[in-house]
């Protein structure tokens, strides 16, 4: 199959498509849009379920119930629909059923702009719903790496019974890159044993969050975190570069890793030993690379569209042993490679410190920037 | 005494659609009519193998305890929203769903005003008993003017909380609604004939005619702080003068049904 310039919320709904996606959900907004737009002509055109919702909580109880049957199912929106979405996003958790949706992330909070932005880490990754449950949360840097995410994403919440988050941002959604999206896969025959479906004069099956028993609960809550367990154990993916021989480490995700790569290479074109770790699952968080990294480089850039909400997760795994330092542009604003290879530039020419917060230092620096 | 060989007929019987165990409803309270008579209708259709139903968050909690079909419990307000997702992709099972009136016409009247105006091919029961009965007996959207709950313990003042929606008469404004009625269940007549309009209703989403809604005048005693018998009369003296019986949407389509 040959590669085709397209745009990244059109690609991820036709990767989704062909993977076999049977039911779409969603609500306008923007930077998300076309997501839903190219699903509404192509879902219909194949036989197939589109729906656009009443709101972003209708979007994700349609989804929560299309999960009941068993089927590939999603909703997409961006980071204020998101929000509306965190009631569903939990009962579904808490249903064990396998969904998908992704976040075009963009500037916040409240209605914010239609900007690119990282500012909802936090909430996917950490938070979100209430209860006790984890998202796997996928984050691409290219349009080729959100469609190949799309389909994995399938897989992964079909595999764990979970919820799959791609975390993409407004540029991410909205650029155009050659990418290539994979053949028509036919739609699952199989329907896993706990989809409702009428009992046909069988067993009846029922779904439901509902555990009024604290200790069934408990039980539940054990199940989900032990299959978490799993996930950790199985599902980490990031991608590294020049990090054989790196003495310092640039961490970022998304379109942050992507701007950190070129300014990664211009360092390295000067002669400066700098690598980059980009997380590609962020939940998951690839623990274990890091903590090798922590053991033998001098230390981090922490490079976010956001105020430093992953650069919790990194100091965590580095635990002080090496020092981290942190440059993040917000609302909407998306770092130039310059501005990361001046941060990385003010790494390497030390002083290096392990004492206060990074988050200080760059807020310090940030004042005169904003002026 | 002389044993004559009588034949026997069962006039009467629990539809075996209903588990045989006790509910959780309190005594007097007429959810398990209005369970009762979903199974009946189920079953006379023979609906029961064929069918997916959606219970709310309210008393009906524990619907799927009761049915012997296949069963989702949705979160407060949104069965409609969850009832569309199965139905789009089981379009050949009966799905329908079973709503409070602080689950359907508060937290959740965008996701019924969503499925009624897209049409979708469900059926809902809806329980009035003009309070929210799980919760302690809160003021409701269909606390009648004047009635005392625990949210408004002076009685509802309607310049202050506003007035009671009646949510028949609203649902049957939209195009995608196609059998929209309102019954009660405070005595055998009316049980009887809101059994008819369940069955109507049911028949509707089967012949793919559009989305159909019963509303059911329901007895809430314990809130109300009534005994079972004072609890149907309350039903025929409040709430019959604000909540009218009467079919609020047939459509032509619907109207030409010979059931
Ligand atoms: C989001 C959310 N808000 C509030 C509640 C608490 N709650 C449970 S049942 C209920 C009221 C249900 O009343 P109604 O729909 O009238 O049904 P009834 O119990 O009277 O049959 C409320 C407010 C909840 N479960 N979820
Ligand atoms: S509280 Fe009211 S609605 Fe709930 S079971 Fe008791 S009588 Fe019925």
């Amino acid at each position: 199959m040959a590669k085709e310039l397209i745009k990244g919320n059109t690609a991820v709904a036709e990767a989704a498509l062909r993977a076999g996606l049977e039911a779409y959900f969603g609500y306008p907004i923007t930077p998300q849009t076309e997501l839903l737009e190219h699903l509404s002509l192509r879902m219909p055109e194949l036989g197939r379920v589109f729906v656009q919702a009443e709101s972003e909580l209708g979007a994700i109880n349609m989804v929560y119930g299309a999960a009941c049957t068993g089927k590939r199912v999603m909703t997409s929106s961006s980071s204020p629909g998101v929000s509306l979405m965190m009631e569903g996003l939990s009962y579904i958790a808490g249903t064990e059923l396998p969904a998908v949706f992704v976040d075009v992330v963009r500037g916040g909070p409240g209605l914010g702009n239609i900007a690119p932005a990282q500012g909802d880490y936090i909430q996917i990754v950490h938070g979100g719903g209430h209860g006790d449950y984890r998202v796997l949360v996928l984050a691409p840097a290219s349009v080729q790496e959100a469609v190949d995410l799309t389909g994995l994403a399938f897989d992964l919440a079909e595999k764990y019974r979970s919820l799959v988050c791609i975390m993409m941002d407004g540029s991410l959604g909205q650029m155009m890159e050659p990418a290539e999206i994979p053949p028509m896969q036919p739609l699952k025959t199989e329907i896993p044993d706990w989809a409702v479906r009428g009992t046909d004069g069988g067993e009846k099956r029922f779904l439901t969050s509902i555990n009024l028993d604290p200790p069934d609960q408990e039980r539940l809550n054990y199940r989900l975190m032990t299959r978490w367990q799993e996930i950790e154990a199985n599902e980490v993916r990031y991608k590294g570069y020049y990090l054989d021989d790196a003495e310092f480490v640039v961490v970022g995700f998304g379109t942050a890793g992507r701007v950190s790569l070129s300014a990664v290479r211009a360092t390295r074109d000067k002669g400066i030993k700098v690598g980059l770790l980009r997380p590609i699952t962020l939940a998951p968080f690839p623990n274990a690379i890091l903590n090798e990294l922590a053991e033998k480089v001098e230390g981090f850039l922490v490079v976010e569209m956001n105020a430093g909400q992953m650069l919790e997760d990194v100091r965590l795994v580095v635990r002080g042993r090496k020092p981290v330092e942190f440059f993040g542009r917000m609302g909407g604003v998306v770092p130039f490679p310059d501005e990361v290879l001046t941060e990385i530039e003010r790494l390497t020419a030390g002083p290096l410190t392990t004492e206060g917060h990074p988050r200080d230092r760059w807020l310090a620096r940030m004042a005169e920037v904003l002026g | 005494m002389v044993m004559m060989d009588v034949p026997t007929k069962v006039v009467y019987e629990r539809p075996a659609v209903l588990d045989p165990r006790v509910t959780h409803y309190c005594p007097g309270c007429t959810h398990g009519v209005a369970h009762r008579l979903v199974g009946e209708v189920l079953e006379e259709m023979g609906e029961v193998g064929n069918t997916i139903g959606v219970a709310s968050v309210g008393c009906s909690v524990f619907a799927y305890n009761y049915f012997n079909v296949d069963f989702v419990e949705a979160a407060h307000g949104r069965a409609p929203a969850m009832a569309t997702g199965i139905k789009r992709l089981l379009p050949e099972r009966t799905v329908f769903t079973y709503q409070g009136d602080g689950d359907l016409a508060s937290i959740g009247m965008g996701e019924i005003v969503g499925a009624a105006s897209r049409g979708e091919l469900l059926t809902v029961i809806f329980i009035n008993n003009t309070n929210y009965g799980m919760t302690g007996g809160q003021m409701a959207p269909t606390t009648l003017p004047g009635q005392v709950t625990t949210s408004s313990p002076t009685g509802r003042d309607v310049t202050r909380q506003g007035h009671p929606i009646q949510t028949s008469e609203l649902l049957a404004t939209l195009e995608g609604a196609a059998y929209v009625v309102r019954r009660s269940l405070h005595n055998v007549r009316e049980v009887r004939r809101a059994k008819k309009a369940i069955r109507t209703a049911f028949e509707v989403q089967k012949k793919g005619l559009g989305f159909s809604l019963v509303e059911l005048l329901s007895t809430c005693p314990t809130n109300w702080g009534l005994s079972a018998a004072e609890a149907r009369e309350w039903v025929e003296e409040r709430m019959l003068p604000y909540f009218p019986l009467g079919d609020y949407k047939i459509s032509p389509a619907v109207a030409e049904l010979d059931l």
